[in-house]
């Protein structure tokens, strides 16, 4: 018999589960699993801050539909992860984060670098693990992985002990899991899918509204032929975009607060709404109780909480989307929409997306749309959070699912870059480029040293506005202009309250990202005019290390459509004073 | 979250879970987010010591219910959710111990209550009774109204416990 110690099999089991990285950063509560790393063919990637090696493995997961993974000391390095992990579990995405944690027989005591991180975890995990004996270890992993991979997928947090860690034990990886109180369901009722198909097939004005469940299950053919097969056209959350192909006259966008003029209005007229592994999220819905008044709404959800928790749903259904879809098929008739689709065609062409084309300033909107050209929509774009987030969830127009990602429920800023980072290593064949604020880039650039040092060629495009534009764009619009700390340039000489942020009369900005990528050795630009936009993408795309891309944007633009927060969605507003 | 005030109505949740640490947290933790108070808890193991059964009374309206049950159902370590209400044929039982003063003036009112409600002394001293008294929630709730005005030292109440009558079990399914 071949006794191991816990940090062995915890390697062990990694690789079990063919991981291919693991992102992280060593510590004392973990010394054993690094030294049982040390030598094995486990690739493990050092970061500069935990919070981006969670966030690593979040892009890493969104990319691949992999399970991302990370190890973390104790305490500080435990903590650091809990953004992490609540981006995650709001997004429903599968990772396994593994904590030192200090010695069983002083847990309590506040021993040194001792964080009750599973208490702390609780309500941002799908579920998490203290184990107290390595005798569980082996188990526990396995039923971690299994866990955040099926159901609705979610994070998982493993706290090992560092005398677990140290222990011995005999390794037997399990083949199989059985919880007995787990157990998802993923085909849904047989008489539930056929009372929506029958409402969908009496309808005359279906729409579906698809949500990141939808590429969970990978039911992105499905939802196609559905909607192909009946004329139903088909609105996506910012989670689910890419799951449905742009270029149909089906397709409408994403809906909601920043969503298109036509898919509101499409939301707002329909008879029915079938949404799929979406959660009606206040961002989407706008005021609740004006959402989609008209329609019947068939819920289709792995998720049963999910369910009626916003807004009641008339027929739901339980289950795995992509099951429950494909036995829906069948049940559904074909059938011309015509007088529907000739109405949406009209808001489609009434109100597009929009923003001043003829000009010579320099949009962000523009920057996005020529990354979409050149990249064909075939590269991995990553977002920060901001006003950036929402111009390339617009304009970028993404081939397929998995190839826009970015932080929703929670909205984290400083997510994009590792989450970039992570994306290249689960697709090194993929370009990516990370569409981010000049705020949020800030929060978690010191990765650069990971990208450069692993040769991960990512590049970064940041739409500079010199201020944290999102806040500001609410505090122009709801706050009487009243520039409260949005300013990223202001100095102790300028005046206290100011509300004309000029790229000429304003200090100079800090940090110049040109030297600061090249401190790294990167290749730093810089575009201020629009005609050098371009050029300035092809050399970018052009180079195969990594890019940071400086481009000073308009400062004061706004993002439109908005539907301000708490309005119902027919009070969307698709430009200033418009 | 709003509660109207008509429709919060008194319901008790049954529910199994793995005997493990930490699962008490968890579902504490899941009625601390949504901002409810548990009137009461009661928690033990079962015929199958790898599995407890804890019984919760809160107060809300139905619909927060609902989502509090699937949640709770959501909880990986939970294996099933019962409701107990008005459509469910049920018995419940708490218990509680109560102190009372004892002087000459009220010897006899106490000596009645604990007849009335049929409930047992189980300590005597100079000057107090130890009083335990079982039943629904209802009943021990009266009984204390009822020796209120003679004085209590000191209470301890359980949360109350309830299963189904006849037929109806709440077990954990042996199939999948
Ligand atoms: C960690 C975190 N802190 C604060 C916020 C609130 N917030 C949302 S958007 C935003 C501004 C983002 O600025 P920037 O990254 O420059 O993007 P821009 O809006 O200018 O495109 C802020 C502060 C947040 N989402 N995340």
């Amino acid at each position: 018999m071949v006794r191991r110690t816990g940090s062995q099999i915890l390697v062990e089991s990694l690789l079990r589960e063919d991981v291919e990285v693991v992102f992280g950063l060593p510590g004392g509560q973990a010394l054993p699993i690094f030294d049982a790393v040390h030598g094995s063919e486990l690739n493990f990637v050092l970061v500069r801050h935990e919070q981006a090696a969670s966030h690593m493995a979040d892009g890493y997961a969104r990319s691949t539909g992999k399970p991302g993974v990370f190890i973390v000391t104790s305490g500080p390095g435990a903590t650091n992860v809990v953004t992490g992990l609540c981006n995650a579990y709001m997004d429903s995405v599968p990772l396994v984060g593994i904590s030192g944690q200090v010695a069983t027989d002083v847990i309590g005591q506040d021993a040194f670098q001792e964080a009750d991180i599973i208490g702390i975890t609780r309500p941002v995990t799908k579920h998490n693990f203290l184990v107290k004996n390595v005798n569980d270890l082996a188990r526990t992993l396995k039923e971690a992985f299994y866990i955040a991979t099926t159901g609705r997928p979610g994070p998982v947090l493993v706290d090992v002990p560092i005398d677990v860690q140290r222990a011995f034990c005999e390794f037997v990886y399990p083949d199989k899991v059985d919880i007995r109180s787990y157990r998802p369901n993923y085909s849904g009722h047989s008489v539930q899918i056929k009372k929506a198909a029958e409402i969908i097939n009496k309808s005359e004005k279906p729409v579906f509204y698809i949500g990141a469940g939808v590429v969970a299950s990978n039911a992105e053919s499905e939802i196609f032929e559905i909607s192909k097969k009946a004329d139903i056209p088909v609105t996506n959350t910012l989670l689910a975009i890419g799951a449905y192909p742009l270029d149909t006259s089906l397709s409408l966008g994403m809906l909601g607060m920043h969503g298109t003029f036509c898919a509101n209005k499409v939301v707002q007229t329909a008879d029915v709404i079938v949404a799929v592994g979406a959660r009606f999220d206040d961002r989407c819905t706008g005021k609740v109780c004006e959402f989609a008044k008209k329609a019947k709404k068939i819920h289709i959800d792995i998720d049963p909480t999910a369910i009626s928790k916003v807004v009641d749903a008339d027929v739901p259904v339980v289950g795995d989307a992509k099951t429950v879809l494909k036995e829906m098929i069948a049940l559904i008739d074909s059938k011309d929409r015509k007088d529907w689709l000739r109405m949406i065609d009209t808001w489609k062409t009434e109100h597009p997306l929009w923003y001043n084309r003829d000009d010579d300033k320099l949009h962000p909107q523009y920057v996005v749309e020529k990354i979409s050209e050149l990249t064909k929509g075939d590269a991995i774009v990553v977002t920060e959070v901001g006003q950036h987030q929402m111009w390339a969830a617009q304009y970028y127009k993404a081939k397929n699912s998995r190839l826009f990602l970015s932080s929703g429920g929670l909205g984290t800023m400083g997510f994009g870059y590792p989450a970039g980072i992570g994306a290249k290593f689960g697709n090194p064949d993929k370009e990516v480029v990370v569409v981010a604020g000049d705020g949020s880039f800030q929060m978690n650039m010191q990765e650069m040293a990971v990208a450069v040092l692993n040769d991960i060629n990512v590049k970064v495009v940041i739409l500079n506005n010199q201020c944290l534009g999102n806040v500001r764009q609410w505090q122009e619009m709801f706050y009487g202009k009243r520039y409260s700390h949005i300013c990223l340039a202001k100095r102790k000489k300028c005046p206290k309250w100011c509300n004309t942020p000029r790229r000429d009369t304003c200090p100079v900005y800090i940090p110049d990202f040109l030297k600061w990528a090249q401190s790294y050795g990167a290749l730093g630009m810089r575009v201020t005019e629009k005609k050098d936009v371009e050029p300035a993408l092809k050399k970018m795309l052009g180079t195969k290390n990594s890019v940071v891309l400086d481009i000073w944007t308009e400062i004061e633009e706004n993002v439109f459509p908005m539907v301000p927060a708490g309005a119902s969605l027919d009070n969307i507003v698709t430009r200033m004073n418009g | 979250m709003f509660l109207h005030m008509e429709d919060v109505v008194r319901h008790a949740i049954s529910v199994l879970v793995e005997n493990k640490f930490g699962v008490l947290a968890r579902i504490s933790t899941l009625f601390a987010a949504r901002g409810f108070n548990i009137d009461s808890l009661a928690v033990g193991e079962t015929e199958d010591p790898a599995i407890s059964r804890m019984t919760i009374v809160v107060k809300s309206d139905d619909c927060i219910l609902e989502q509090v049950t699937k949640q709770l159902n959501k909880l990986i370590d939970v294996i099933k959710v019962n409701e107990f209400n008005d459509n469910i044929e049920y018995v419940e039982r708490g218990a509680c111990l109560v102190k009372i003063s004892l002087n000459k003036s009220n010897r006899n009112e106490v000596m009645q209550m604990v007849e009335i409600f049929r409930s047992k002394i189980v300590d005597i001293s100079q000057s107090s009774v130890i009083v335990e008294v079982t039943g629904s929630e209802d009943k021990i709730s009266a009984f204390v109204r009822k020796v209120m005005p003679c004085g209590i030292k000191e209470m301890c109440r359980t949360g109350i416990v309830a299963l189904g009558r006849g037929q109806s079990i709440i077990k954990v399914s042996s199939g999948r």
